[in-house]
């Protein structure tokens, strides 16, 4: 009998009434080397930021951020996936630049209902029939610049466009999405290796089609050395050049330099848009780390925002994922690109603008807003979520 | 299809043949002479990337900055001969296959503790524009270069191998090693000459190519595999072998990858024959050494006797 007391009283010691938890755990795992590790640094540097400005914390709830790096490997991406959320139980995943990763390494935060926010890939089949209630996207769908860019070109009236992309989902999305928009004649349409870097045998391609314009997706290092051999082969003097926003953008500005003036590009946010949230983080990027932010830093700081908000909405409890998910679907923060709202498939509807590289009052080289192409657009998927 | 567009490809197929010509050039002599299988030759490369990169950084030149690299990675390249490569001579090829594949990996994970996973390395300014070779065409002024600098090393290396003294025991150590070493050659000074030789070729490629292709760990690997199979076909130990079997994989691996997803373009969606295209373009060349080792097992220009 005093051995069952003994054990009892024991029990009854140890177990201790459930407590909201006293950190916020985050899973950040990107492409943080090789030649498009700027995209990932721009988001880990947002990201730290945003957390930095609120005092090392997210929603109140001190901010322990484990960051790693997937090397631009899926395999490499898999395995920290699962480090983080089978052994460091982090209550919230997010950080991966490309499609590929991220879809190889979100299924075990799903398998186990931890909540994945991405910072940028969104790509079309978690939009739609594959739809997943722990996949929140606070950048825009994979199409989404690729749609704007299409509708642009159409309305300039370029009557042929020869199209790029890596051979891999967000490549062909993008092509996809552009084709739904631009209604002139498509004169060549090319996917590359992902991670080529010479693009010899393509634009020599380009030069015999005869384009009027050029449309890539070519995020990261690929990007840069593909519009420095277009330039360096003397085929941007006769054909126009549109990317998608991110591939007209600071990281590979400061990478080509001049020849990228005139460039054309569409996106969801721009460094010169006139809200106060985005005042504050373009001043308090460019203090902390002396260079001009990107569409990925952007996206990196609404990730942590929207976080911090549904955190704060929750008053903590990261543990009760049911409400961390409603919180988050509210998306009740200030974005920087303005207003920000979800679909019922948790992709934004928001607008999208067009830019082009232009220098200035210092004389840099940033992308300057001059149009809306679209306002309040969602994404072509949303119909087949069944998600409500 | 146009006769520019064939001009062109066949432009990009001659630099990039040239470039695996200097790593071909360098493998072969180590392979035909000292009978040793080096997989760590595309690291050399990687080095002499980086170290161009370096130095152009530091410098501020891209010439000064490609020059010293050359030597540089030469010295390097005789450090590891002497250090760790002159135990292998005697063994069996499997053991030179594991320790140098080994040595991959150590240099790899070494450059990026030394240098970080990657350096920037640009084209300089004044080359960074076409020229206008013919009226209508034009071609990057970098590329052209390229071949420049790779025809003139190709004629410096037939001018060492054929004309001078190192130049006769080179050729006399492939045809018939053990007939060299009883003359009584100085085989291992020779061998660490042309170690350093052929690291130095690899840094000349490394450090052009730096600017199209990134300069990143690993980038040794895929343009290795390359080189084999042009010495392969060039015929091991034979520097015209190298150089034709590189030309003729350069050509038929570019104008493969520009060609083929024009050809099934017409009979697939783009998706397909953009992905089926580069693919087989690749397999074109393992296809060319199957048919050499076939017909002409020695290769083309067979330096043994």
């Amino acid at each position: 009998m005093n051995r069952l007391a003994a054990a009892v009283a024991l029990v009854a010691a140890t177990s201790l009434p459930a407590q909201g938890a006293d950190k916020v755990k985050i899973g950040f795992i990107s492409t943080l080397s090789g030649p498009s590790a700027a995209l990932g640094v721009d988001i880990r540097d947002a990201f730290m930021l945003a957390v930095k400005l609120n005092g090392g914390k997210l929603g109140g709830l001190p901010a322990e951020v484990l960051i790693g790096d997937d090397q631009f490997k899926p395999d490499v991406g898999r395995q920290l996936a699962e480090k983080d959320v089978k052994l460091d139980r982090v209550n919230f995943l997010t950080g991966f630049v490309f499609s590929n990763i991220m879809l190889a390494s979100v299924p075990v935060a799903f398998e186990n209902k931890v909540i994945y926010v991405s910072p940028n890939a969104a790509p079309s089949p978690l939009a739609g029939k594959q739809c997943n209630p722990y996949f929140f996207v606070a950048s825009w769908p994979n199409d989404a610049y690729h749609e704007a860019a299409g509708q642009h070109a159409t309305d300039k009236g370029y009557k042929s466009v020869y199209m790029i992309a890596p051979n891999y989902q967000a490549g062909k999305d993008s092509l996809e999405g552009f084709k739904r928009f631009y209604k002139g004649q498509v004169v060549g349409e090319v996917y590359t290796q992902l991670g080529q870097l010479d693009y010899s045998a393509e634009l020599a391609q380009v030069r015999a089609a005869r384009p009027e314009a050029m449309y890539i997706f070519l995020p990261g290092g690929m990007g840069i050395n593909f519009i420095k051999q277009f330039v360096a082969a003397g085929l941007s003097k006769d054909i126009q050049l549109i990317t998608p926003g991110f591939s007209s953008d600071q990281d590979i500005i400061r990478a080509v330099g001049d020849p990228m003036l005139g460039t054309f590009d569409a996106a969801h946010w721009a460094l010169d848009l006139d809200n106060a949230a985005n005042r504050k983080f373009v001043a308090a990027f460019e203090s902390e780390y002396k260079r001009l932010p990107t569409v990925y830093a952007s996206q990196g700081y609404d990730t942590a925002l929207l976080i911090d908000s549904a955190v704060r909405a929750v008053k903590g409890k990261v543990e009760d994922t049911e409400s961390v998910r409603k919180a988050l679907k509210a998306a009740k923060f200030q974005s920087v690109r303005g207003a920000f709202k979800f679909n019922r498939n948790q992709y934004p509807i928001q607008n999208y603008y067009l830019r082009v590289v232009g220098k200035d009052a210092q004389g840099r080289l940033v992308n300057k807003t001059i149009g809306t192409i679209f306002k309040d657009r969602g994404d072509a998927y949303v119909q087949d979520c069944p998600m409500k | 299809m146009s006769w520019v567009l064939i001009l062109e490809q066949t432009l990009n197929g001659l630099q990039f043949g040239l470039m695996l010509f200097l790593l071909a050039a360098g493998l072969t002599l180590v392979f035909g002479i000292m009978d040793m299988i080096n997989l760590a030759h595309g690291s050399l490369y990687m080095l002499g990337a980086f170290i161009s990169a370096a130095l152009v950084q530091a410098t501020g030149s891209f010439v000064a900055g490609v020059v010293l690299a050359v030597p540089a990675t030469a010295a390097l390249g005789m450090l590891l001969e002497m250090s760790v490569l002159r135990r292998l001579y005697e063994r069996d090829h499997l053991s030179q296959v594991l320790a140098t594949f080994a040595l991959i990996l150590i240099l790899n994970e070494a450059v990026r503790i030394v240098w970080g996973p990657d350096l920037p390395l640009s084209m300089p300014a004044a080359l960074s524009g076409p020229v206008e070779l013919l009226p209508g065409m034009f071609y990057p002024a970098y590329r052209l270069l390229i071949i420049g600098v790779g025809a003139a090393v190709a004629l410096l290396l037939y001018v060492l191998v054929a004309h001078t003294r190192v130049g006769m025991l080179v050729r006399a150590g492939a045809s018939n090693r053990e007939m060299a070493l009883a003359m009584g050659v100085d085989v291992r000074r020779l061998f660490t000459l042309l170690f350093g030789v052929g690291a130095g070729l690899c840094a000349v490629a490394g450090a052009l190519l730096g600017p199209l292709l990134a300069v990143q760990v690993g980038m040794g690997e895929n343009i290795l595999i390359l080189a084999f199979v042009v010495i392969v076909i060039g015929g091991i130990g034979s520097i015209r072998g190298a150089l034709v079997g590189a030309v003729v994989v350069g050509l038929v691996d570019t104008t493969g990858r520009a060609f083929l997803p024009l050809l099934f373009g017409h009979f697939f969606q783009p998706r397909v024959a953009s992905a089926a295209g580069p693919a087989i373009a690749s397999v074109l060349a393992y296809l060319l050494m199957v048919a050499v080792l076939y017909f002409r097992p020695q290769g083309l220009f067979p330096a043994r006797g």
